[in-house]
């Protein structure tokens, strides 16, 4: 069963005042709205710069990124839209499709682009790799690589935010594959029993790797929270405006009255499942294409921003050539990178291995 | 020094760390309330309050999981697990989370959480309530594992546990919660890794833990009696780190070794301490290393049966006397 888009770029801009007039959004800045444009022009060509570095050797003649691959692409307004609604006490947490995450939290793409490298300059040193982005220093906490098994520990950065008495939330970002995952159910009796300011969020992006939704979830996905007496939304995903009008009222209701939401984003991705995935047995490549150009993020909000006259042509192309060199440089330092070494395989396994000087056990904690 | 039980040594742990430290606090099924399905928690909620003592919904995935993204926040929460074996529908959240994160954040990320509750067999319940998986968690580096066998030690060992930045699994025993033990009253601590030679002896080292440690004991005074064998008995006390030094010290003095454990053999703890004891004082053994483990079945329901699947006195002397022969 295929997914159709809901509405058009053209339907979009002509519609736009409902979203562009909510609070949180008629609040911005002409800076602060380009600056939205720019991090989703960021996303989209550091993932189509990584994706060239997959798909083509180093000078050695070796891979330039190992394993997994799974590209944000087409859903840059889900990440840029909910990051932007951050305060300092709110928290992320997202699964393995999480680079888009990361540069929305302000993490630098250099760091990035090393770790998809194996790179010891990595985010993770090179030891998480594409699905296993982390910075505590931005509250976000990865970067999961197990279906739904990132949710409880979003629970439990809620729960953390609740009992430290401070006023945020956690994000805990899903995509529609995950929510038949009893760990996910689990986590949302949980929020809601103990009412735990957690916003979760399904990023619907139609398949859960080759399964259509048609073919894996029974009902409506956000509406499954009526059964945990949570409140529920659903948006359009391809507006970052929708997004953002939408989160801000469940993460306020997170933050204010500590009660917990499922919130369901409807968007699309156009690359495969990951970069191995031959996208051709589940889907067409004409809906695809109608996504591209009915759809697309970016467009859809090129066209707002021209519409409001806060962006010109000229300024659209001036950000999207600095994206495309910031790519590109982020490639060149991850290849000019070193690689961790066989020593720094058994760092970072224990704080105690890591702070010996403070270690209080005794015996032995590695077996070689 | 007054004489506790095993179960109020872990309360008192418990207590002593909740009054330390605000950040620390104490969840599971049924631990506020009803004060404990084992009663280990009896009186804490009323002392401590529902902030700090709370009770979860039968949904070990989600509170576990809860708790060590609460851990990676800087709390550091104390999961009751009611019985250990209840740790294979969380096992997701145990050993791809908490063994992992740090790890793979590569050393941004702590997580120090201790998951606590009874592992053993012997309590006639059958196979899906008697699971001992030491061995499984201290397979994935990044965690430790404790198993006490006396209440001294559970309470030091305990404090610790707390008090550790990495994630600790903290496995106990039904049988022993109502063994009492001399503890002292003012506060102490057992560091984790630190083998304790419970008995000295010269003849033979009996390497165990947890509840088949107050067997090998009561085997060590009957060989000592009735066979003129003189026992060493060296109680791991932790299994990740392990404390193989004092094992090894113990077997370059009496030459004979003999594992027990409450422990299917299959890549069991044993196995692993007998290749590291052939690898490191090879040269120092008279006789092939010895291992008494349950009988390899999943646990029989059946009563009297059961007591002879595990590690007993009577298969221990007969293991022993074996070895010796």
């Amino acid at each position: 069963m295929s997914k159709k888009p809901s509405a058009t770029i053209e339907q979009k801009t002509a519609a736009l005042s409902a979203h562009a007039s909510a609070s949180v959004n008629a609040a911005l800045t002409k800076e602060q709205r380009i600056e939205l444009f720019r991090q989703m022009v960021r996303i989209r060509r550091f993932e189509e710069r990584s994706l060239r570095a997959y798909q083509t050797k180093n000078s050695q003649g070796g891979s330039n990124i190992g394993g997994f691959l799974h590209l944000y692409i087409g859903q840059e307004a889900v990440a840029v839209g909910c990051c932007s609604l951050m305060g300092k006490n709110d928290h992320v947490i997202t699964a393995y499709r999480d680079h888009g995450h990361a540069i929305a939290v302000g993490m630098d793409t250099k760091g990035l682009m090393a770790e998809l490298y194996g790179k010891v300059t990595g985010c993770s040193k090179g030891k998480g790799g594409s699905m296993h982005y982390f910075d505590p220093s931005r509250n976000f906490w990865g970067g999961h690589g197990i279906v739904g098994g990132q949710i409880p520990l979003g629970v439990g950065l809620a729960y953390g935010v609740k009992y430290k008495g401070l006023k945020g939330a956690a994000m805990a970002f899903m995509g529609d594959g995950a929510v038949n995952q009893g760990a996910v159910h689990e986590s949302y009796n949980l929020a809601a029993l103990w009412n735990l300011p957690c916003v979760f969020v399904i990023e619907n992006n139609g398949y859960s790797m080759g399964t259509s939704q048609a073919r894996s979830s029974a009902g409506s996905l956000a509406k499954r929270a009526e059964g945990y007496d949570m409140a529920w939304g659903q948006c359009d995903g391809h507006d970052v405006y929708e997004v953002r009008a939408t989160m801000d009222k469940f993460l306020k209701l997170a933050r204010e009255e500590h009660r917990p939401s499922i919130v369901e984003i409807d968007t699309y991705r156009y690359r495969g499942h990951s970069v191995a995935d031959p996208d051709d047995t589940y889907r067409s490549k004409t809906e695809i294409e109608e996504y591209r150009r009915s759809k697309d993020p970016i467009q859809v909000f090129q066209a707002i921003l021209l519409a409001e006259g806060v962006l010109t042509p000229e300024t659209a192309e001036q950000i999207d050539t600095a994206a495309r060199t910031e790519a590109d440089e982020a490639a060149a330092f991850a290849d000019a990178s070193p690689y961790p070494t066989v020593e720094d395989i058994q760092k970072d396994v224990y704080w105690e291995t890591d702070n010996p000087a403070q270690r209080t056990s005794e015996g032995r904690l590695f077996f070689n | 020094m007054p004489l506790i039980t095993y179960r109020e040594a872990i309360r008192h742990a418990l207590a002593e760390e909740l009054t330390r430290d605000p950040n620390v606090v104490v969840m599971g099924e049924e631990v506020g309330q009803f004060n404990g399905a084992y009663k280990v928690t009896q009186g804490l909620l009323e002392k401590f309050g529902p902030k700090r003592v709370a009770d979860t919904p039968i949904s070990e995935a989600g509170f576990i999981g809860m708790g060590i993204g609460a851990s990676m926040l800087g709390v550091r929460p104390v999961m009751e697990l009611m019985f250990w074996s209840f740790y294979s529908v969380a096992f997701d959240q145990i050993l791809n989370n908490a063994a992992n994160v740090r790890y793979m954040s590569g050393g941004q990320i702590n997580c120090p959480i201790v998951i606590r509750g009874p592992a053993n067999g012997g309590t006639n319940v059958g196979a899906t309530h008697s699971h001992t998986p030491e061995n499984i968690l201290a397979a994935h580096p990044g965690v430790k594992v404790v198993v006490p066998s006396t209440a001294y030690d559970a309470k030091g060992l305990l404090k610790s546990a707390i008090r550790d930045n990495d994630p600790v699994f903290f496995l106990e025993n039904t049988l022993l919660y109502g063994d009492k033990g001399e503890v002292p009253d003012g506060e102490y601590l057992v560091p984790l890794g630190k083998a304790d030679v419970k008995r000295t002896g010269k003849d033979v080292t009996i390497v165990t833990y947890g509840r088949p440690v107050i067997h090998s004991l009561a085997v060590a005074e009957l060989l000592a009696k009735e066979h003129d064998i003189s026992a060493e008995v060296v109680d791991l006390r932790s299994i990740r780190p392990l404390d193989i030094d004092t094992v090894l010290a113990s077997v370059r003095k009496t030459g004979r070794v003999l594992i027990v454990e409450e422990q299917k053999p299959f890549c069991g703890v044993g196995a692993q301490l007998t290749y590291m004891i052939q690898a490191e004082a090879f040269d120092d053994l008279d006789a092939p290393i010895a291992r008494l483990c349950t009988i390899d079945a999943p646990a029989i329901y059946s009563p009297p049966v059961e007591t002879e699947q595990l590690p007993n006195p009577q298969r221990i002397l007969k293991a022993a006397l074996a070895l010796l022969d």
